[in-house]
C-alpha cells in the first residue's frame, strides 16, 4: 500500500514539473512578446501567479472544489444512514486514521468525487442520482474507490495538477486576449519590423494556444492510471469487484455531457462526465475506458486482491502491468458473496429524491390530502384504501376513490409505497 | 584494557539490541491489540443491535418462534464469549450467530410486509453495515498478528520473546458455512 503511494509520488512530481515547465514556457513567450528582453520578467509574472493559485488551492481547495460542484454535507448520520455506514466501513477496509467527510451534490446524474489535500481534511461526495440508482455492494464499490484516491493521495495530486493547469489556461487565455487587443490597436506593427521579434512573437502566439493543450495532455495522461489503481483499491477493501463494475455500468450508461462541470473538476470524477461510455483509451481521456475498467473488474477470479487485479489487467494490455512490483506485497482475500441486503437501499435515499418521487406522483396523477397541521399526504395509485391517518398528527383523512381502476399492484406494494409517501 | 574495552562494546550492545527488540514486540503487540479493539466494539454494537431486531419483527413473525429462539440462543452465546475475551471461542460462537442470522434472514423473505418496514429495515441496514466492520476489521487484526507471531518465532526476536513472556496471538477466522463455499483461487 506504501509501495503505491511512493511509486505515485515519484511519477507526480515528474509530471508536475513538466506542468510547471510548460508554464514558465508560457510565461517567457509572454513577456518576450511584449519585450524581447522581458521573457524572464514573464517567467517571474507566471510562477507568481502560480504561486498564489497554488497557496489558495491548498489551504481551501476542497471547499473551494465542494462549493463549485453545489455540493451540501451530510451532518447527521439519519440524513443517510447508509451512506454514513458505507463510508465507515471503507474507512476501517482502508485503514484511515478517520472517515472522510461526506457531501451530497444534488443532480440525478450519477456520480462521485473525492477531493482533500490529506486524510484528516478529505472528503467524498457522492450524487443524490448516484444514491438513487445504485444498491447497497455497488455504493461500496464507488465509496471504496474514492477511499482508494485518498489513501493513494491522487486527491492532493489532482488539487496541485489541476491548479497548474488553471494557471496555464488562465495565462494563456490572457495572451490570447492580450493580442487581440493590441492587434486591433495595430500600435506594434510600427514599433517593431525586426524579423527576429517577428518570428518570437508568431512563437509566443502558437505557444500560447497550444500550452493548454499539452498541460491538459499530461494532467489527464497521470489521472488515467490513478483511475486502475483506485478501481485496483477498491478491489482489495471491498473483496467484491462485482459491486464497482456494475456500479460504473450504471454511472456511465446516464451522463449528461451537457450538464458537466468543468474540465479542472471532470478528472476527479469516478466516471468524466465529459466523456461518457467511451470505447477507447485515447490520449485527450482523463479516465481509462470504463469498457475497459469493467471487463478487467469481470475477469477478477475468486481472490481478491491487488496480484489478482494485475493479472485480469495484463490479460487486456498484453502483459503490460499496471501496478507492478506493487501488488506483490498485499495479503489475498477470497470474493466475498454479494450482500444479502438490497431493500434497504430505501433507507438512504436522500431529499432530494423525496421531491422527485413526489413529482413522479404528480406525473402518476397522485391524490393529494392535505392535513389541517399542514402535511401534504400524497397517496400513490394503487392505494385503495378509503382513509388515511395522518402520520404527523393522527387525524382521519377520508381518500376518494382512485380516478382510474387500472389493475391495481398487489397491496404489500401500495402499502409500502403507502408509508414512503407518507414520510415526504 | 583494550579487550576488557571490547567486552563492554560488546555487553552495551547486546543490552541495546536487546531493549531495540523488546520495544519492537511491545508495538506490535499493541497493534495487535489496537485492532482487537476495533472488532470488539463492532461486535458489542452487534449483539446491542440483534434483540432490537427480534423486537421489531416479533409482530410481523408471530409463527417463527424456533427462529428467534437459536437467535437470542446465539446471541447470549456469542456475548458471554466477549465476555471471556478467548478469540477461539469468539470466533466460534460469533459463526453460530452467523448462521442463525442468515437463517432468520432467509425466514423473513417470506414477509413482504416486514420487508416493507422501514424500521427493520434500519435495523438490517445497520446490522449488515456492522457485520461488513467486523469483517473488515478482522483483516486488519490478521495482518497485524501475522507480524507479531513472525516476530515471536524468527531469530533474534525469539529469544527476547521468550525471555519478556511474549505470547503468540490468536488469528481470528470466523468459521461460516456461506463464506467457505465460495472456492478460493490462488493465482
Amino acid at each position: 500500500m506504501f509501495s503505491i503511494i511512493r511509486s505515485n509520488q515519484r511519477k507526480s512530481a515528474l509530471l508536475i514539473t513538466a506542468m510547471g515547465l510548460l508554464l514558465g514556457l508560457v510565461g517567457f513567450a509572454f513577456g518576450s512578446y511584449v519585450h524581447p528582453a522581458a521573457g524572464g520578467i514573464g517567467v517571474v509574472i507566471a510562477l507568481i501567479v502560480w504561486l498564489v493559485m497554488l497557496l489558495t488551492s491548498l489551504a481551501s481547495g476542497e471547499a473551494m472544489l465542494l462549493a463549485q460542484a453545489g455540493a451540501r454535507e451530510v451532518v447527521e448520520k439519519r440524513d443517510a444512514p447508509q451512506l454514513v455506514n458505507i463510508v465507515e466501513e471503507m474507512q476501517i477496509a482502508a485503514g484511515l486514521a478517520q472517515p472522510p467527510k461526506i457531501y451530497i451534490v444534488d443532480s440525478t446524474i450519477p456520480n462521485a468525487f473525492a477531493v482533500g489535500r490529506n486524510e484528516r481534511r478529505a472528503a467524498v461526495a457522492v450524487t443524490t442520482g448516484l444514491l438513487a440508482r445504485l444498491n447497497r455492494d455497488e455504493l461500496q464499490g464507488v465509496i471504496a474507490h474514492e477511499i482508494a484516491h485518498i489513501k493513494h493521495r491522487d486527491t492532493l495530486f489532482m488539487t496541485i495538477a489541476g491548479t497548474t493547469f488553471g494557471a496555464i489556461v488562465i495565462l494563456a487565455d490572457f495572451f490570447v486576449r492580450g493580442i487581440r487587443f493590441s492587434a486591433a490597436g495595430s500600435r506594434r506593427s510600427s514599433d517593431r519590423n525586426n524579423n527576429g521579434a517577428a518570428i518570437l512573437a508568431i512563437l509566443a502566439v502558437v505557444m500560447a494556444i497550444l500550452a493548454p493543450l499539452l498541460a491538459q495532455l499530461l494532467y489527464f495522461a497521470c489521472s488515467r492510471r490513478r483511475e486502475y489503481l483506485a478501481d485496483a483499491g477498491a478491489v482489495q477493501y471491498t473483496r467484491y469487484p462485482e459491486g464497482l463494475a456494475s456500479a460504473l455500468e450504471k454511472i456511465s450508461g446516464s451522463q449528461n455531457p451537457e450538464a458537466s462541470p468543468s474540465r479542472v473538476l471532470a478528472p476527479m470524477y469516478i466516471i468524466n462526465p465529459l466523456a461518457a461510455m467511451g470505447g477507447t483509451n485515447s490520449w485527450l481521456s482523463t479516465h481509462p475506458s470504463t469498457k475497459d475498467r469493467i471487463r478487467i473488474l469481470r475477469t477478477i477470479g475468486t481472490t481478491a486482491s491487488l496480484q489478482a487485479y494485475e493479472a485480469a489487467y495484463q490479460k487486456f494490455h498484453a502483459g503490460k502491468p499496471v501496478l507492478g512490483a506493487l501488488s506483490s506485497t498485499d495479503s489475498a482475500a477470497p470474493v466475498r458473496a454479494p450482500s444479502p441486503v438490497d431493500a434497504a437501499v430505501a433507507v438512504a435515499l436522500p431529499v432530494g429524491w423525496r421531491a422527485a418521487r413526489g413529482v413522479l406522483h404528480d406525473v402518476d396523477d397522485a391524490r393529494i390530502v392535505d392535513c389541517s397541521c399542514g402535511l401534504r399526504i400524497r397517496i400513490p395509485p394503487g392505494w385503495n384504501g378509503a382513509e388515511i391517518t395522518c402520520p404527523r398528527c393522527g387525524s382521519v383523512h377520508a381518500v376518494a376513490p382512485a380516478p382510474q381502476t387500472e389493475a391495481a399492484p398487489d397491496q404489500d406494494s401500495s402499502s409500502e409505497s403507502a408509508q414512503s409517501s407518507e414520510k415526504s | 584494557m583494550s579487550t576488557s574495552l571490547i567486552l563492554i562494546a560488546i555487553v552495551v550492545g547486546l543490552v541495546l539490541m536487546f531493549i531495540g527488540l523488546y520495544n519492537g514486540l511491545v508495538r506490535q503487540r499493541n497493534e495487535v491489540k489496537n485492532a482487537w479493539a476495533q472488532i470488539d466494539v463492532q461486535l458489542k454494537r452487534r449483539h446491542d443491535l440483534i434483540p432490537n431486531l427480534v423486537e421489531t419483527v416479533k409482530g410481523y413473525m408471530t409463527h417463527e418462534r424456533e427462529t428467534f429462539e437459536a437467535i437470542t440462543r446465539a446471541r447470549a452465546g456469542a456475548v458471554s464469549a466477549q465476555a471471556s475475551g478467548s478469540v477461539g471461542q469468539i470466533a466460534q460462537a460469533e459463526g453460530a450467530l452467523n448462521t442463525a442470522m442468515r437463517g432468520f434472514y432467509a425466514v423473513a423473505e417470506n414477509y413482504p410486509q416486514l420487508k416493507a418496514d422501514s424500521n427493520f429495515r434500519q435495523l438490517q441496514e445497520e446490522l449488515t453495515s456492522t457485520e461488513n466492520k467486523v469483517s473488515f476489521a478482522r483483516q486488519f487484526y490478521n495482518d497485524a498478528v501475522l507480524k507479531y507471531n513472525t516476530a515471536c518465532e524468527t531469530i533474534p526476536s525469539n529469544i527476547v520473546a521468550n525471555i519478556g513472556g511474549f505470547k503468540k496471538a490468536e488469528f481470528f477466522e470466523i468459521k461460516d458455512e456461506a463464506e467457505r463455499a465460495v472456492p478460493t483461487v490462488k493465482f
